[in-house]
C-alpha cells in the first residue's frame, strides 16, 4: 500500500514523474486560464451593486486560495520532511515557498485595486487583510532563513520548524471574517450551506482556480527539479541525465 | 469600448488582471530560468572534473 509513497521518495524516480507530467499540467493550465479569463470577464453578469468592478474576483480568489494552499503544502511536506527525513519533501517545500509569495504578494495587490473602489481606500489594517500580510512575510521568512543557512540539513530543519508553525495563521486567515469584525466580505465558496454566489458568475471563478491550482503544480514540479539536482549533484543519476539526457533505468 | 470601459472600473479591473497575468508569466520564466542555469552550472561543473582526469 505504502509502495508508491516509498517510490515517490526515490530522487530519480520523483524527477523523471515530474518531467513527464509538467507540459500538460502547463497547457491544461493555459487552457483553462483563457476559458476562465473570458468567461469572467465577457460572459459573466456585472453584479448589481459592484457593477463590473467585481471582476476582479476572478484573479484575486484565485490568487488567495493558492496562496493558502502552497503554504499548507510547504508546512505538509515539511513535517513528512522531518518524520520521515525525506529529501524530496524538503525540496517540495522549498519549491513552493517562492510560489506561494508571489500568490500571495497577488492576492494583497488585487485586494487592494479591489478595495480602492469598493471601500474608498487601499490597505485597512483589517483582521483578513492583515493576516494575508503575516502570511506573506512568513514565506520570505522561510525564504530568507533558508538562504541563510549553509549547511542544506539544518537548513531543512530550521525552515520546517518555521514552516509548521506559521501553519497556524491559514485557519486565522479563513476564519478572520467571522471570528473578528472586518470590513472584508464573508466566505462566498467555502461554507457550510451553498456558495453566496451565482451560477453564472461561479462557474468562471471555479475554472480559474483550477487553472492556478494546475499552473502551481506545472511550476513547484520545475521547481522541484531544480532543487534535486542541486542537492543530488555528486550522484550518478544527475550526471548520466546531464550528459545522455536520460535517467538510467536502475536509479532509485 | 463598452467592454473596454468596464462599467466605469475600467483602470481597476484591467490592472489588476494585468498584474496578475505578468507575474504569473515572470513566476514560472524565473523558475524556467533557475532550472535551465542549475542544468548548465552542474554540466560545466561535470564537463570540468572529466577534463581534469584526461
Amino acid at each position: 500500500m505504502w509502495d508508491w509513497f516509498y517510490k515517490l521518495a526515490s530522487p530519480p524516480h520523483f524527477y523523471r514523474i515530474a518531467a513527464n507530467l509538467e507540459p500538460w499540467l502547463l497547457w491544461a493550465a493555459v487552457i483553462l486560464l483563457l476559458a476562465g479569463t473570458y468567461g469572467g470577464l465577457v460572459l459573466a453578469p456585472p453584479d448589481y451593486l459592484q457593477g463590473d468592478g467585481f471582476r476582479i474576483i476572478y484573479v484575486h480568489v484565485p490568487s488567495a486560495f493558492l496562496s493558502m494552499f502552497a503554504y499548507v503544502t510547504m508546512a505538509v511536506a515539511s513535517a513528512i520532511g522531518l518524520i520521515w527525513r525525506m529529501k524530496v519533501a524538503y525540496c517540495v517545500a522549498a519549491a513552493s515557498a517562492p510560489i506561494g509569495a508571489a500568490f500571495a504578494f497577488l492576492a494583497l495587490v488585487t485586494g487592494a485595486i479591489w478595495g480602492q473602489p469598493m471601500w474608498g481606500t487601499w490597505w485597512e489594517w483589517d483582521p483578513r487583510l492583515t493576516s494575508e500580510l503575516i502570511l506573506l512575510f512568513l514565506f520570505l521568512g522561510y525564504i530568507f532563513l533558508r538562504q541563510a543557512l549553509r549547511d542544506t540539513r539544518q537548513a531543512d530543519r530550521s525552515s520546517s520548524i518555521l514552516a509548521i508553525v506559521g501553519v497556524i495563521n491559514v485557519p486565522i486567515i479563513h476564519y478572520s471574517v467571522e471570528w473578528w469584525t472586518s470590513i472584508h466580505q464573508g466566505p462566498s465558496l467555502i461554507k457550510m450551506d451553498t456558495p453566496s454566489i451565482t451560477g453564472d458568475m461561479l462557474w468562471p471563478l471555479l475554472i480559474m482556480i483550477v487553472a492556478y491550482q494546475l499552473l502551481f503544480f506545472a511550476i513547484l514540479l520545475t521547481g522541484i527539479r531544480s532543487e534535486l539536482l542541486q542537492r543530488e549533484k555528486s550522484s550518478r543519476w544527475v550526471n548520466d541525465l546531464l550528459t545522455t539526457g536520460v535517467i538510467g533505468e536502475g536509479a532509485h | 469600448m463598452e467592454f473596454l470601459a468596464m462599467g466605469g472600473y475600467a483602470r481597476y479591473v484591467w490592472s489588476a488582471f494585468g498584474i496578475s497575468f505578468a507575474v504569473l508569466i515572470a513566476m514560472l520564466w524565473l523558475t524556467r530560468r533557475h532550472f535551465n542555469l542549475t542544468k548548465q552550472t552542474l554540466l560545466r561543473r561535470i564537463r570540468g572534473k572529466e577534463g581534469a582526469q584526461i
